[in-house]
């Protein structure tokens, strides 16, 4: 083996070398697009407009699925027209701006699953962007939120789902570590939720049938447990067919339950059964499989399995694809993001953008709001400890991705009515009480580390109760309004209130702070060029980028009042040209002793002088301070000390610490010493730059100062260097003469 | 979405607090209190469902509104049947008799004439594809 470069072991240990990279294996599913086994385009219909050929395959072979989506996933009505546009041609539709998210939408309604892969091949990545931005059915994008912990706590859960309320996620899922405490969970997260803001739609992620009897319940508003894989053998391992997942969608949705399907690419590879079809290919078809069932969303983006596509080649700009599949075939799209996609930073967050820049019904399937370690999904890609990042990134783009910047008194409150109300419900209905103690870890606490051990036994037993008990949400409304919680109580009727119109089962449907329902079909995607579409303005935009962290720059620096200030050190008069070759000038800005007293790295100005003389002196030479006024620029200050100098040696010290040597004869832009970062410069900086000025006035040789090399400095401290260097330069009196200083005073 | 069924502003919002099936009744808090109002009160109803399924028809989501009109079917089938039905329908669950009554039953009891044919079309496919329990 050759000798491999400690360069190359040190790059071998990066985080994004933890993730695994294969080649594509086309027959084991192993690849994104384009597998050999792949099936061409093709719809042949006989005279009564029935399907009769699909991809190149006779009905007599059709498999489970090709029936169901002959049968219920493509409009014949518009089958022919459709596939008689070149994909190419659907590629450049989906960027054109001169043609209709529903033109594009009523076309794709008549063509096949190896159509739709085939209008991906002609898209790059910046393409498929452009289109998703165009094509997803809601206008206004949003995000969700997993709200779960390992002790399954209810006053934690309750707390956490409250704070991500305020936070501004639209729904919230949370999910089990043992399957009996489904019902609790649901229910603190439901109470937690509207006890932070109204109007989130809550969810619990179990098996179909407990799924069912909780919404049965009244404990959730939507479900997204109905997944669909793109091959017979793997729907069947997941014990379900097309038509017992459509017939629990209508199930759902007759209890007036919200439903989203779930797919993503690979996991059809992960079970084995990819029949040596490519990933992409298999998710066309779950797509329309679930478009056949009539469910208004899906779920897709990988999903659980995204480390399996994300390790081949354009294995990530296909887990876009998928999501702009959705998109063309008029479902709202909860586009992923939520399971651990890589252990790099830089890697996630290049993913992210894909979904976050374009905008999508909702940016992530799952945002962790709690520590990824409490994560019962095995989620947590983004978790709640890269909030910040996320709204920051948010206000650098100008982009919502669907969470509000929130400040700490807000978020405690929150946590407080949430597992406050918990507590109540909990109360109420006699089940094993949740103390103050509790409430009060949930409310300051960070994760389940912070929260007391609960009798896990009781708990199951009352929720097992509550389960099989007559009580439903109408008892748990009664219980908090009797405990005098009105507000949320209120909001959970709210909730239930939907139910009667059912506006909320139309596609995409999120509901509003005031209990309005925000769906495509009252906020309809209208995105046609530059200037329309959604555009983060307004209140909205107020919101997300006023992050609890900016300062007003303002305040950053000492306030504006120099002419209330009077000198530290004395005047001694207008400074003139000195005569002695002992002398060094030391020329410092208008602001200097003055309107700013400290350096930007916080050295007084008084420290600065003091070793700059002593520096001075140890050379046996004289310093002199002069001050200027006539410019803040450090070249040109340092160029009027010279000048001034009787050696011909003049330091030019500006306020912020920013300082060079220079010589009687140098232009202003040229000098013998400069250090411009002046955070990198200690007390003894300035005591050794002094010495050299001194050295350079004898004409003895001179070493240069070293100073440390820190190239976050100029990153830490820009904002503070504008701003002071803004106060100076705020002081230069173009008429005001140089004036001498009594440097006695200043010492 | 409610503008295209309420001719006005103010029908939107009255027409939220009724409960379709059994005439006018305001859903309240006091209600709730009471107990005047239980979990049947707060019931999605066939009507509304029918209604989103025209909206959805008109906005060419022709799958989106056969689905709402099962669920429509669906809104008399007691929780306890259509976790039932569900489980008969996963794969290998269910002999051809216990379909085909699942089937009957669902038109006779409760007209669901709609949710009746999907399942039967599934029963053809289940049997070609060999998903029907044998006995």
């Amino acid at each position: 083996m050759p000798k491999s470069s400690r360069r190359h072991e040190i790059l071998a240990k990066r985080n994004v070398h933890k993730d695994t990279y294969i080649e594509e294996w086309p027959d084991a599913g192993l690849i994104m697009i384009d597998s050999p086994a792949d099936p061409q385009p093709g719809l042949k219909l006989d005279e009564e407009k029935r399907i009769i050929e699909l991809d190149g395959r006779p009905i007599a072979a059709f498999d489970m699925m090709d029936h169901f989506i002959t049968r219920y996933g493509i409009d014949t009505a518009v089958a022919e027209e459709a596939m008689n546009i070149a994909s190419e041609n659907y590629a450049r539709m989906l960027v054109d701006i001169h043609v209709s998210r529903e033109e594009i939408a009523r076309l794709i309604k008549g063509i096949t699953p190896a159509k739709l892969v085939d209008i991906m091949r002609h898209l790059n990545v910046v393409e498929m962007m452009m289109a998703l931005q165009k094509m997803r059915v809601r206008k206004t994008p949003a995000n969700q939120a997993h709200v779960t912990n390992c002790k399954e706590h209810p006053a934690l859960l309750a707390a956490d789902a409250a704070e991500a309320a305020v936070r501004g996620f639209a729904e919230e899922e949370t999910t089990v570590a043992v399957s009996r405490s489904a019902p609790f969970n649901a229910l603190s997260i439901l109470v937690g939720s509207q006890a932070g803001c109204g109007g989130v739609l809550t969810q619990c992620a179990v098996e179909e049938d407990m799924s069912l009897k909780m919404a049965m319940k009244g404990l959730t508003s939507y479900a997204e447990t109905l997944s669909v894989y793109g091959t017979d053998d793997t729907f069947i391992d997941g014990d379900d067919t097309p038509w017992s997942k459509a017939f629990l969608a209508s199930s759902y949705a007759s209890r007036g339950i919200k439903v989203r399907f779930t797919s993503g690419t690979g996991s059809e590879a992960l079970m084995g059964h990819a029949e040596g079809k490519s990933m992409l290919y298999l998710e066309a078809r779950c797509l329309m499989t679930i478009r056949g069932s009539g469910s208004q969303g899906v779920q897709n983006g990988s999903i659980s399995c995204i480390a399996l596509p994300a390790s081949l080649p354009a294995g990530v700009k296909g887990v876009l694809a998928e999501n702009l599949l959705a998109t063309m075939l008029d479902l709202e799209v909860a586009s992923g993001n939520d399971a651990m996609a890589s252990h790099s930073d830089i890697r996630k967050t290049a993913k992210l953008m894909l979904q976050m820049l374009p905008g999508t019904d909702f940016v992530t399937s799952g945002y962790s709001a709690m520590t990824r370690k409490d994560n019962l999904f095995g989620g947590g890609n983004f978790d709640v400890e890269d909030i910040d990042d996320w709204t920051i990134i948010q206000r650098d783009m100008q982009v919502d991705g669907g969470i509000i910047p929130v400040n700490n008194e807000d978020l405690v409150a929150a946590r407080e009515r949430g597992a406050k109300a918990i507590q109540a419900v909990y109360a109420g209905f006699g089940f094993p009480p949740i103390s103050d103690e509790e409430v009060e870890a949930a409310v300051y606490g960070h994760d389940s580390e912070d929260m007391p051990d609960r009798r896990k036994s009781e708990d199951l037993a009352a929720a097992e109760d509550f389960l099989h008990g007559p009580d439903t949400v109408v008892q748990v409304i009664k219980i908090l309004a009797q405990q005098g919680f009105t507000e949320v109580a209120t909001r959970l009727l709210e909730m239930q209130k939907l139910r009667l119109r059912g506006d909320h089962l139309q596609p995409s449907a999120i509901v509003s702070d005031t209990f309005e329902v925000i769906s495509a079909v009252n906020d309809p995607n209208d995105y046609a060029g530059p200037g329309t579409g959604y555009r983060l303005s307004g209140a909205r935009w107020e919101a997300l980028k006023n992050i609890p962290t900016a300062q007003r720059p303002e305040s950053m620096v000492q306030p504006d009042d120099f002419d209330s200030k009077s000198f530290d050190m004395p005047s001694k008069g207008v400074a003139l040209p000195g005569t002695s070759e002992k002398e060094v000038v030391i020329a410092v800005g208008p602001a200097f002793g003055t309107q700013i007293t400290e350096t930007l790295s916080g050295i007084s100005h008084v420290d600065v002088l003091n070793q700059i003389c002593q520096g001075i002196e140890a050379e046996g030479y004289t310093p002199r301070v002069v001050k200027i006024y006539r410019t803040s620029d450090c070249g040109s200050i340092g160029w009027h000390g010279a000048q001034m100098s009787g050696s011909g040696i003049g330091i030019g010290l500006q306020s912020k610490g920013t300082i060079l040597i220079t010589r009687k004869g140098l232009n202003p832009l040229n000098n013998l010493e400069l250090f411009g970062m002046s955070p990198n410069l200690t007390p003894d900086s300035y005591s050794m730059i002094g010495q050299n000025s001194a050295r350079y006035a004898k004409g003895t040789s001179v070493s240069p100062v070293p100073s440390a090399i820190d190239n976050m400095a100029r990153l830490k401290f820009i904002v503070k260097t504008t701003l002071m260097h803004r106060k100076e330069t705020s002081c230069v009196r173009l008429d005001a003469p140089a004036r001498e200083l009594e440097i006695e005073h200043g010492r | 979405m409610a503008d295209k069924i309420c001719s006005t502003e103010k029908d939107q919002h009255c027409d939220g607090n009724q409960n379709e099936g059994n005439g006018v009744r305001e859903i309240t808090l006091d209600g709730v209190l009471s107990g005047e109002i239980s979990s049947a009160d707060i019931r999605i109803s066939p009507d509304a469902l029918h209604n989103q399924s025209v909206i959805a028809d008109q906005a060419n989501r022709s799958a989106l509104a056969d689905n709402l009109r099962r669920a429509a079917e669906l809104t008399n089938v007691p929780n306890e049947e259509i976790l039932s039905i569900y489980n008969a329908l996963r794969p290998h669950r269910s002999t051809r008799v216990e379909l085909d009554e699942i089937c009957n039953r669902l038109e006779t009891e409760y007209g669901a004439t709609t949710t009746a044919q999907f399942i039967r079309d599934a029963i053809i496919i289940y049997e070609q594809k060999g998903l029907i329990r044998r006995r």
